[in-house]
């Protein structure tokens, strides 16, 4: 039984595989070695360089600044839990000989090490294309719909569409504080301004490509929907959101990147927690390790920036109802 | 007497960047009930366009159309379409392509269970059975148009408007998909208004063949009778005198001298 169904696999593998197979390992050996070769030339450019911070990082530099930041972040955590168990134990004791003693909960106010600038960068943007996307969708489907709406809002748009995050910067930050005053603030105001920053810039995008999607939905379906009678929300529902839902996210992966891009130089601006920050920090440091540091956070930009795209299309598979268009 | 369906006097202006373009001008026809009308004339003359007034796709400038007494202003299920191009929603299967309809134009008034019914009924009459759960993209061409017929006729419309629907097929699946309308028509004696450049379907499947002139200010020019009995077998009709003298009156008026002295008029 066994010894037939491996034979099975074997055989349905090499009828599966054929060209496939060879195709896939030529374009993998493709991309090794589109690697090597970038790590060659920027190891031989690298050693060419000098600047007053020494040389610029190669590769080997910045494997080891990789290593060391990584080091950091488990020292940090070790320390943090450290001062935790140290504090639970002295509330613990201080109950102990004394019932209606007052115990103190502290947080733990360390540096964040490049790993917590990573995630405070994530949730940052995650926030601000969420927020982003909640106004953009619908108004891209409404400009879509309506003419004399896409009349209303299209200059709008243009106007503000070629505005960098950086003129944005003061006027959000001073809006927020003006308008974000509470006792106990969920979130800190560094947060939002650059969570806004991020919506502002990354609205656009997915407003317009949704628009254009929405506005060229085949005119046979919008007449089947007109001879039944479809309500306008139905009409929306199903014929509207699935024919323009590829330009919805051609959209969306574009105001993501857009988003992405836009935070680094907002938190570096801003001083708000994130990479931009961490990059503004290790270059304000200057010691020698600093510029192998800041070609980590870079790469890693460039990583995350990569995965968040390869994200969208994962969820664009999902979504989509033809699975047999090749995305890219 | 009122006749069914009426359209008294319709013409309509085609608004463009320098000028209007008017491409019927005073349109007249009478359909009655349980008729089978064809629309025959040069592409281009406004077949489509007088077929999207009775929808009420689109709304004529001047003159209107009455249906069963009433003006006609917009477009409703009471007149289905059957595109060209089947219109299929590709996100929906075949089933759910004609549930669309059906649930949206008999809700509230058909229980869940007899919408279902309804459905697999029409989808029987053409034969879609076996593919209920197919998406569009994976039937062929006549089949796609098979259910766009299903879903004409499952909205028990007062008239079928078809706009050339076999016109993307190759012959055989057209003789095939009009022998089934004619058994359709047969059978449930709808009212049925088509639009179709081939002179045999015409002359084969209708009751009148509405002829027009080229445009712009297109006209009926001339309605033939068609007084063949039925049921109408295309292998017999090919010696028939009777069929080829209307086949000769169909291409004597589109080939003939006619539309050129209607356009020097
Ligand atoms: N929405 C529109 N706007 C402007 N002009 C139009 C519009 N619809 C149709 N026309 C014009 O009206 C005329 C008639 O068009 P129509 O589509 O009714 O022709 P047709 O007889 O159906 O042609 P075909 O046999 O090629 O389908 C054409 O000259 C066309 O350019
Ligand atoms: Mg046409």
């Amino acid at each position: 039984m066994l010894q037939r169904a491996r034979v099975m696999t074997s055989e349905l593998l090499n009828r599966m595989s054929g060209v496939d197979m060879s195709a896939l390992l030529r374009s993998w050996t493709l991309t090794v070695f589109g690697i090597i070769a970038f790590v060659l030339l920027w190891e031989l450019g690298a050693s060419r360089i000098d600047t007053a911070l020494g040389k610029f990082p190669g590769p080997q530099q910045v494997w080891s600044q990789t290593q060391s930041l990584y080091d950091d972040h488990v020292r940090e955590q070790e320390r943090r839990q450290d001062f935790y168990e140290r504090q639970d134990q002295r509330n613990a004791e201080r109950l102990a000989a004394n019932p209606d003693a007052e115990v103190q909960f502290r947080d733990y106010t360390g540096r964040p090490t490049f790993l917590d600038q990573v995630k405070t960068s994530l949730i940052t943007v995650a926030f601000g294309f969420t927020l982003a996307m909640l106004v953009a969708i619908p108004l891209g489907i409404v400009c879509g719909l309506s003419n004399t709406m896409y009349s209303v809002v299209n200059p709008v748009v243009q106007v503000f569409k070629p505005v960098s995050p950086l003129a944005w910067l003061p006027l959000v930050t001073m809006v927020v504080s003006a308008l974000y005053v509470t006792e106990s603030p969920l979130v800190s105001k560094a947060f939002l301004t650059s969570a806004i920053t991020v919506a502002l810039c990354c609205l656009w995008p997915t407003v317009i490509n949704t628009t254009v999607g929405v506005a060229s939905v085949d005119k046979d379906l919008v007449n089947v929907s007109r001879v039944i009678q479809l309500p306008a929300l139905q009409h929306v529902r199903k014929i509207v959101l699935p024919s323009a839902i590829p330009m919805i996210f051609t959209g969306m992966r574009l105001s993501l990147a857009t988003g992405w891009m836009v935070l680094i130089a907002a938190e570096m601006l801003a001083q708000s927690p994130g990479l931009g920050k961490f990059i503004w920090d290790e270059f304000q440091n200057g010691s020698s390790d600093s510029l192998g540091r800041i070609m980590v956070a870079v790469l890693a930009i460039g990583l995350i920036g990569f995965l968040l795209d390869k994200l969208m299309l994962l969820l664009q598979r999902r979504m989509s109802w033809d699975k047999s268009t090749v995305l890219r | 007497m009122r006749s069914y369906l009426e359209l008294s006097n319709v013409s309509i202006e085609f608004t463009t960047k320098s000028s209007t373009f008017r491409a019927l001008d005073k349109v007249n026809l009478h359909v009655s009930k349980g008729e089978f009308i064809s629309l025959i004339g040069h592409s281009g003359c406004g077949k489509s366009t007088v077929l999207n007034i009775v929808a009420g796709l689109y709304q004529a400038t001047e003159g209107g159309v009455i249906l069963e007494g009433k003006e006609i202003n917009a477009p409703g299920p009471d007149r289905a379409v059957v595109f060209q191009n089947h219109a299929l929603l590709p996100w929906l299967t075949v089933y759910q392509n004609v549930e669309l309809a059906v649930a949206q134009v008999f809700k509230g008034k058909r229980s869940p269970a007899e919408i279902r019914d309804w459905i697999l009924h029409n989808l029987d009459l053409v034969h879609m059975t076996h593919a209920l759960d197919k998406y569009p993209h994976e039937i062929s061409g006549g089949m796609k148009q098979r259910v766009g017929i299903a879903r004409g006729l499952a909205m028990e419309p007062k008239v079928l408007l078809m706009d050339e629907p076999f016109g993307a097929l190759d012959a055989l699946t057209r003789a095939h998909l009009q022998d089934e309308v004619m058994r359709i028509h047969a059978s449930l004696n709808n009212t049925v208004i088509m639009i179709t450049h081939d002179v045999d379907e015409a002359v084969l499947l209708s009751d009148k063949i509405v002829m027009m002139t080229v445009g712009p200010n297109a006209r009926i020019g001339n309605i033939l009778d068609v007084k063949l009995p039925r049921p109408r077998d295309r292998l017999a009709m090919a010696n028939d005198t009777q069929y080829n003298h209307y086949r000769q009156e169909v291409l004597k008026f589109l080939y003939g001298g006619h539309n050129q002295q209607e356009l020097a008029a």
